[in-house]
């Protein structure tokens, strides 16, 4: 890891500090029930990136006067391990971490049948285990997968990547060293399928046409995110497809 | 009017699977003409309707269903009854014992007490308040005797097998009664304690290796193994 600014995030032949291409993802990786305590989890790995998400229910809410009469309430916990970052991060959760909770909840709700749970609560935990940049895209893409392997009714899956301006030029699935030292950032999550946005941020300076073509880069990186997170759904549920047509032959 | 998947074909939600004149069956959800599916599993069109037979999720009561739950609670005159479900059931007296119940001369317990298993049938629900369940017909009632076991929801299907065929072939070669609860709990009662082992290693087979084809015959070979064992 750099301590000090790098001379150049971006080199003359175009390629970024870890090689990759300017509209290149890094190595994404996707595991679906990795716990087996939680009724649904997911593995996520951007890169270095990795976040490990639990999600419970819907189950019977406590305490019982937050319940919502009409539907489920969704409970979100991002949270980074002390030692997901070079300097060790107190386990409290700190400012960042509420707010990024309530921000990935605000992304993931859209997505979930609420209404078919009324009275219940729906808890998704979210541990940052490895942190290079990009950690509340990835928590998004992990929890919906989660949610899908929960048996949570949704209207499609949510994922998520980050676009940044890196020494004027527009790059996708922003890493640590890009956030920390280039120009703008731009979170962006959606329900590809649907082509519905459920969480759009910015920091740092975009201009309209640099946002528009951002935005476009976004859309497209999620588009390879939602292939990952279907492939990994398929892959882990895949050996049960021929649970259902086995049972139709040998039954 | 165009469908989008093959019979049985693998889903995710948000995926388009139907487009035109249809009927939104479990775990499909529709936008204007559009059907979309709602969770992962398996797409089928049937009449018209297309649904998604999940694998995943939890138990969501349905009247009718029979299932089998634990006392948590005892009231005056109702057990509160966990049904593995996110909805705890109540159980009025008047829906389990034949007599009126008078708590100030009785005490509920007598019948029910916390801990104690139900082997019932859900009365109504409609998601506004939790479900209530009956045990006064036939073969319903407090768990007297035997085992339950507890597997996933979604394996439920398996256990019972096509029209049957597996839980008739476990009663069949082990000579236990069992009841297969929908809330994904099973009720193994046999002759001796070790004929209600074999049923509970066979269920547990069943959940663990429900995605391989030809499981019946395997869990009958296991079922005659353990039997056998067991005489030598």
């Amino acid at each position: 890891m750099l301590s000090s600014a790098p001379t150049k995030l971006i080199s003359d032949d175009g390629r970024r500090a870890d090689g990759r291409r300017l509209d290149q993802l890094r190595e994404i990786k996707m595991e679906v029930s990795t716990l087996k305590n939680a009724d649904g989890s997911a593995c996520v790995a951007y890169g270095k990136t990795r976040v490990m998400v639990a999600v419970y229910g819907p189950r019977e809410l406590h305490p019982k006067h937050l319940a919502l009469p009409d539907r489920a309430i969704l409970r979100c916990r991002y949270h980074m391990a002390p030692f997901s970052v070079e300097v060790r991060k107190s386990p409290a959760p700190s400012r960042r971490e509420i707010e990024l909770s309530k921000v990935i909840r605000e992304a993931l709700e859209p997505a979930v049948f609420t209404e078919l749970y009324p009275r219940t609560s729906i808890d998704v935990f979210i541990e940052v285990l490895q942190a290079d940049g990009s950690t509340r895209c990835a928590s998004i893409t992990a929890a919906s997968l989660a949610l899908a392997d929960a048996g949570v009714a949704m209207r499609d899956l949510v994922a998520a990547v980050a676009v940044g301006k890196v020494e004027g030029k527009l790059v996708l699935d922003v890493m640590d060293v890009e956030d920390k030292y280039g120009e703008a950032d731009l979170p962006v999550a959606m329900m590809p399928s649907k082509k519905a946005v459920t969480l759009i941020q910015m920091d740092g300076q975009l201009t309209f046409e640099e946002f528009k073509e951002a935005f476009n880069l976004a859309v497209k990186g999620c588009n390879q995110i939602y292939d990952f997170q279907k492939e990994a759904l398929r892959r882990h549920f895949a050996p049960k497809i021929e649970e259902l047509e086995g049972g139709m032959s040998s039954g | 009017m165009p469908v989008f998947f093959s019979q049985r074909q693998f889903v995710v939600p948000g995926e388009l699977l139907a487009e035109g004149n249809y009927m939104a069956g479990s775990n499909v959800y529709r936008v204007g003409n559009k059907f979309f599916s709602s969770s992962v599993g398996l797409a089928e069109l049937k009449d018209r309707t297309v649904t998604v037979i999940a694998l995943s999720g939890c138990y969501i009561p349905r009247p009718a269903d029979l299932v089998i739950g634990e006392i948590v609670e005892v009231s005056m005159a109702s057990w509160m009854v966990d049904i593995n479900s996110p909805y705890q059931a109540i159980l009025f007296a008047s829906e389990f014992l034949s007599k009126p119940l008078n708590p100030l001369k009785e005490d509920p317990r007598r019948y029910l007490d916390v801990g104690d298993m139900v082997i019932a049938k859900v009365l109504n629900f409609d998601r506004t308040k939790n479900p209530s369940l009956t045990a006064k017909e036939k073969g319903l009632g407090k768990i007297t005797k035997g085992i339950v076991v507890e597997i996933d929801v979604t394996k439920i299907p398996r256990v019972i097998g096509r029209r049957g065929s597996m839980v008739s072939m476990l009663k069949k070669e082990t000579g236990c009664e069992i009841i297969v609860g929908q809330n994904g709990r099973i009720w193994i009662s046999g002759k001796t304690r070790e004929d209600e082992m074999i049923v509970m290693e066979a269920i547990k087979k069943i959940e663990r290796e429900a995605h391989t084809s030809g499981l019946t015959d395997r869990v009958r070979e296991l079922i005659l193994k353990m039997k056998k064992s067991q005489g030598g």
